[in-house]
């Protein structure tokens, strides 16, 4: 039971920093403003909720528990919010989405 | 394990941190605090579990809203200033 529990963690723990590591090649690499939000915050809820998760997995029931689901909570509450208002920001100040390859603009 | 996480997680916020320096727009730059500010969350949490003090979690959670205040502070910032451009504008026409 143990061991199963551990290969889950594990398994849980890989594939969020495989997404993690995805966002940060993404914001990296990708063109222009849009789509690098776009590959942080598809990338951002999904990492911390599987990093989280095998944390507490491992970490059984108790307090750590409780306080591991409270930091996801707040960061499932505000890292959504932040990316709107970033975009909606972003927009009203003038920055347009790219429509198309960059190159043939 | 949590030592694998650790380094995962610092090399995104290694990649986060080079678009924030350049960055070509002030969103850019916002966008990849807000990034490693997140990843900076999951890091401490990782990180107290690697050491075996969960009490890293509290400054974790502390960590969390403060980043999010920065944020949203920032972009106020952007708002007001942007509706101040416009009302200047408005004013001369």
């Amino acid at each position: 039971m143990t061991l199963a529990i551990d290969i889950f963690s594990i398994t849980c723990l890989a594939l969020g920093c495989f997404l993690g590591l995805t966002g940060g090649i993404g914001i990296y690499r990708l063109p222009d403003f849009f789509t690098r939000l776009h590959a942080s915050s598809v990338t951002d809820s999904a990492c911390a909720f599987l990093v989280l998760f095998g944390l507490a997995l491992q970490s059984g029931w108790s307090l750590v528990t409780v306080k591991l689901g409270l930091i996801f909570f707040f960061l499932v509450l505000s890292s959504p919010t932040a990316s709107h208002a970033l975009a909606k920001t972003a927009l009203n100040n003038g920055q347009h989405p790219l429509l198309g390859r960059e190159d043939k603009r | 394990m949590y030592a694998a996480t650790c380094i995962a997680i610092l090399i995104v916020m290694g990649l986060a941190l080079i678009r924030a320096i350049i960055g070509p727009t002030a969103f850019d730059r916002l966008l990849a605090v807000n990034m490693f500010g997140t990843k900076t969350v999951l890091f401490i949490a990782a990180f107290g579990f690697l050491t075996d003090r969960p009490d890293f979690l509290d400054i974790a959670l502390v960590y969390a809203l403060v980043n999010f205040l920065g944020t949203i502070a920032v972009l106020r910032f952007f708002e007001r200033k942007q509706r101040d451009a416009q009302q200047t504008t408005e004013e001369q026409s």
